[in-house]
C-alpha cells in the first residue's frame, strides 16, 4: 500500500530515461500549486469556464518494452492505456475539463514523452497535452511517469512520477490527474482520496445498510459489514485506518470503530445509554459522539485512543452531529435548543456557543470545509437542500434543489460536496456531488442504493 | 341480548370518541386499524384463540392498536389521546407484572438521519415517562430509537408521515 513519489522527478527520470531526460534538465522544475485566496468564491471556483473549455488530450501512456505486470490492468501497455483513461475520467466527471481521452487518439512513442509532437497535437486542436510512461519496477512494482505540456506554448508546466505496488496503479493515475487539476485551477488536489459510505438494498421497510469503501472514483469497492446488522453514519479517520460507525450490533444504537487494517471492531464506549453521530477531529486524536440521556441528546468529546469524555452541551435539546474547524479550535454542530434544528457554533471546548443559521426554515448536519472558509449544511425549508455559508453564518448559498439532499460531506481541498439523495415515495437513496458552483452536480455510480458518505483526506 | 347492546354501544362510543379525538389532534386517520372479526368483543379481558395470555401476540391483540401513540412533526408531547393508549397499555402490563417491555420511537423520513435518531429517542422516552408515571416500574421499561430507519407507513405524503411519527411499545416474550 505504499505510494512512493519520485520526488523532483528530475534526478530518477534522468537515469529511467536515459536519453530524453538529457534535453529536460534546463526546463523548470514543477511548480507549487498557487494558494487562492481564502476568502470567498469569485475567481476560485472549480469549473471556471475559461479553463473547463480547455482541450486537454490524455493520449495513452507510453512504455519501453511491453512486460506483463501484477495489475488488474494486464502489461504495461495495457496498463498505459488504463492509467490515461482513469486520469480522463477523473477530470471529465467532476465536470472540471473536458478531456479527450486514450481511446480517441494516437499512442505517442517512448521517446516522445518527454518531446512532445507539439505541432500534431495543435493540429488536434488540443491545447494542453498529457503524456507519461509505465515501467515495470522491481519487486512487482511499476513506475508511472506523468507529464503535463502547454501546447501552444510548447512548453512543460509539470511532472511527477510515482512508484506503486500492483495494487495501486490506480493511485498513480490519481496523483497524476491531481497533478494536472492543481497545475490548471490552482486548487488543491482531491482525487486521491476515499470515500466511506452506507451500501443500501430491500424495500423501503426492511432496507438493508452495509458498510462499504470506494475510491473517489468509486473504483476498489468493498462491503465491510454483512447487512444482518443496520449501520449508519461512518466517518473515515483522517489517516484511514479506521471508520467510526453507528451499528445496532447489540440491538441499540452504538458507536463502533472498524479497524481496516485488522478488519475487526469494537465499541468505542460502553455505555447503557444511546450513542450515535460519531465524528473525528482533524488530527484524528478526539471522536465527537451524541449520547442521549432520559431522551436528552448531548455532545461528548473523548479522545480517540480511549479516555475520559467531556460534555460538551447541556441544553435541555437535541445537541448533535458536529464537526471541527480544521484548526480543531472550534466545533460547528446542530441543536434545537431554540425551537426549531439549527446550526450552531462553539469552542472546542464547548465554550461560547452560538447561533449562526437565521435562515428561515430548519439547517441541519453542518460540515466544515477543510479549507476552513465555508460550512456545508442541509436547509430543509420545504424542499431539503444543500447549501453553503460563512463560518459566520452569512453569505447562504444553495448548491442543490431536490426533494430531499441531505448530509454534505467535503472533498479534502473543499471544492466539491458530496451527500446523498433521496427519492420521493421509493425511498431510494444514491451519492451525488456537486461543486461550489452548483452547476456540476452528477450521481456517482455505486453497485447498489448509497447514503451517509464521508469523503476522507488526500492520500499521502 | 339487552346488555350485549349496550356493550356494543358503549364500543361504538369509545370508538367514535377516539376518532374524533384522533382527528382533532394530530393522530392519522387510517388507525386504529380495524380489529377485525377474530376479535373478542364481550371482554377486553379475554384471550384470543391461540393466543398466550401474557405474550407479545396477546398484548399486540388487546392494545387493538394502542400499542403505538402518535406525534406532530418534530414533536414528543403526550396528548390525551396518547394517555388514554399508554394507559390501556399500562392495564396490560400491571395484569402481566413479570413482562419487560421496550419502547420504540420513530420518525417520519423528512428529517435528516441523526436528528431523527435523537428525535425517536426522546419520543420513546416520553411514552416511557408516561408509563411510569401511571405505575410501571420504570426498570421494566428500555427504550430504542431507530430514527427513520422502520417506516411502518410506505408513502411519502402527509397520512404515511403520520403513521411514521410513532412510539411502539412491544413486549418481551
Amino acid at each position: 500500500m505504499t505510494l512512493r513519489l519520485i520526488s523532483a522527478l528530475a534526478p530518477v527520470l534522468a537515469i529511467l530515461l536515459a536519453a530524453p531526460a538529457a534535453a529536460q534538465q534546463s526546463l523548470p522544475t514543477p511548480q507549487p500549486t498557487e494558494q487562492v485566496p481564502e476568502e470567498g468564491l469569485s475567481g476560485a471556483v472549480s469549473d471556471d469556464s475559461d479553463w473547463q473549455d480547455l482541450g486537454i488530450a490524455i493520449p495513452a501512456f507510453a512504455t519501453d518494452a511491453d512486460v506483463p505486470t501484477q495489475t488488474s490492468a494486464g502489461s504495461t501497455s495495457a496498463l498505459g492505456m488504463s492509467v490515461a483513461r482513469v486520469i480522463t475520467d477523473d477530470l471529465k466527471n467532476n465536470g472540471l475539463f473536458k478531456p479527450v481521452g486514450p481511446d480517441a487518439l494516437p499512442r505517442p512513442a517512448f521517446a516522445q514523452v518527454q518531446a512532445p509532437a507539439y505541432d500534431t497535437w495543435a493540429g488536434r486542436s488540443a491545447e494542453m497535452l498529457v503524456q507519461g510512461f509505465v515501467r515495470a519496477a522491481p519487486g512487482g512494482q511499476v513506475t508511472v511517469g506523468c507529464y503535463l505540456y502547454d501546447v501552444a506554448l510548447k512548453q512543460q508546466l509539470a511532472k511527477a512520477g510515482w512508484t506503486v505496488g500492483p495494487g495501486d496503479w490506480r493511485r498513480a493515475a490519481h496523483k497524476c490527474a491531481d497533478l494536472i487539476y492543481s497545475r490548471l485551477s490552482g486548487e488543491n488536489p482531491f482525487f486521491d482520496s476515499r470515500i466511506a459510505y452506507i451500501a443500501e438494498t430491500g424495500p423501503k421497510d426492511r432496507r438493508m445498510k452495509r458498510l462499504a469503501i470506494m475510491d473517489s472514483d468509486g473504483a476498489n469497492h468493498r462491503y465491510l459489514t454483512t447487512g444482518q446488522t443496520t449501520v449508519l453514519t461512518p466517518r473515515y479517520s483522517p489517516d484511514y485506518r479506521s471508520i467510526l460507525y453507528l451499528s445496532y450490533f447489540n440491538g441499540s444504537p452504538r458507536i463502533y470503530i472498524y479497524d481496516l487494517e485488522t478488519s475487526t471492531q469494537r465499541l468505542l464506549l460502553q455505555s447503557t445509554n444511546p450513542v450515535f453521530a460519531p465524528r473525528w477531529s482533524p488530527d484524528g486524536k478526539w471522536v465527537l459522539y451524541s449520547m442521549a440521556t432520559a431522551g436528552n441528546t448531548d455532545i461528548y468529546k473523548m479522545p480517540s485512543g480511549g479516555g475520559n469524555a467531556v460534555r460538551l452541551t447541556d441544553s435541555p435539546g437535541i445537541d448533535i452531529g458536529g464537526s471541527f474547524s480544521p484548526d480543531g479550535t472550534r466545533i460547528v454542530f446542530e441543536s434545537d435548543r431554540g425551537g426549531s434544528q439549527q446550526v450552531y457554533v462553539m469552542n472546542a471546548d464547548g465554550s461560547n456557543q452560538r447561533r449562526i443559521t437565521f435562515f428561515g426554515g430548519r439547517s441541519a448536519t453542518p460540515e466544515w470545509s477543510p479549507r476552513g472558509d465555508q460550512i456545508a449544511f442541509t436547509h430543509i425549508a420545504g424542499n431539503f437542500r444543500i447549501a453553503v455559508m460563512t463560518p459566520g453564518g452569512g453569505e447562504m448559498r444553495y448548491l442543490t434543489d431536490s426533494w430531499q439532499d441531505e448530509a454534505p460531506t467535503w472533498a479534502p481541498n473543499g471544492r466539491i460536496i458530496q451527500f446523498f439523495r433521496t427519492t420521493r415515495g421509493s425511498g431510494k437513496a444514491g451519492i451525488w456531488q456537486v461543486d461550489l458552483t452548483g452547476r456540476n452536480e452528477r450521481k456517482l455510480s455505486t453497485p447498489v442504493d448509497g447514503s451517509d458518505p464521508s469523503w476522507g483526506p488526500l492520500r499521502p | 341480548m339487552n346488555k350485549t347492546r349496550t356493550i356494543r354501544t358503549a364500543i361504538l362510543l369509545l370508538a367514535s370518541s377516539a376518532a374524533l379525538s384522533a382527528c382533532a389532534s394530530k393522530a392519522p386517520k387510517q388507525l386504529p386499524p380495524d380489529p377485525g372479526a377474530n376479535i373478542s368483543t364481550n371482554t377486553t379481558q379475554g384471550s384470543v384463540q391461540g393466543i398466550v395470555p401474557g405474550s407479545q401476540a396477546d398484548f399486540a391483540a388487546q392494545m387493538m392498536g394502542q400499542d403505538a401513540i402518535y406525534f406532530d412533526t418534530d414533536r414528543y408531547n403526550i396528548d390525551s389521546a396518547d394517555m388514554a393508549a399508554l394507559q390501556t397499555q399500562a392495564q396490560w402490563l400491571a395484569r402481566y407484572p413479570g413482562k419487560r417491555a421496550t419502547v420504540e420511537g420513530h420518525a417520519d423520513e423528512r428529517g435528516t438521519r441523526e436528528y431523527n435518531l435523537a428525535l425517536g429517542e426522546r419520543r420513546a422516552n416520553a411514552a416511557k415517562n408516561y408509563l411510569v408515571s401511571v405505575g410501571v416500574d420504570a426498570a421494566r421499561l428500555m427504550t430504542v430509537s431507530y430514527g427513520k430507519e422502520r417506516p411502518v407507513a410506505l408513502g411519502s405524503d402527509e397520512s404515511s408521515w403520520a403513521r411514521n411519527r410513532r412510539a411502539v411499545t412491544v413486549t418481551i416474550d
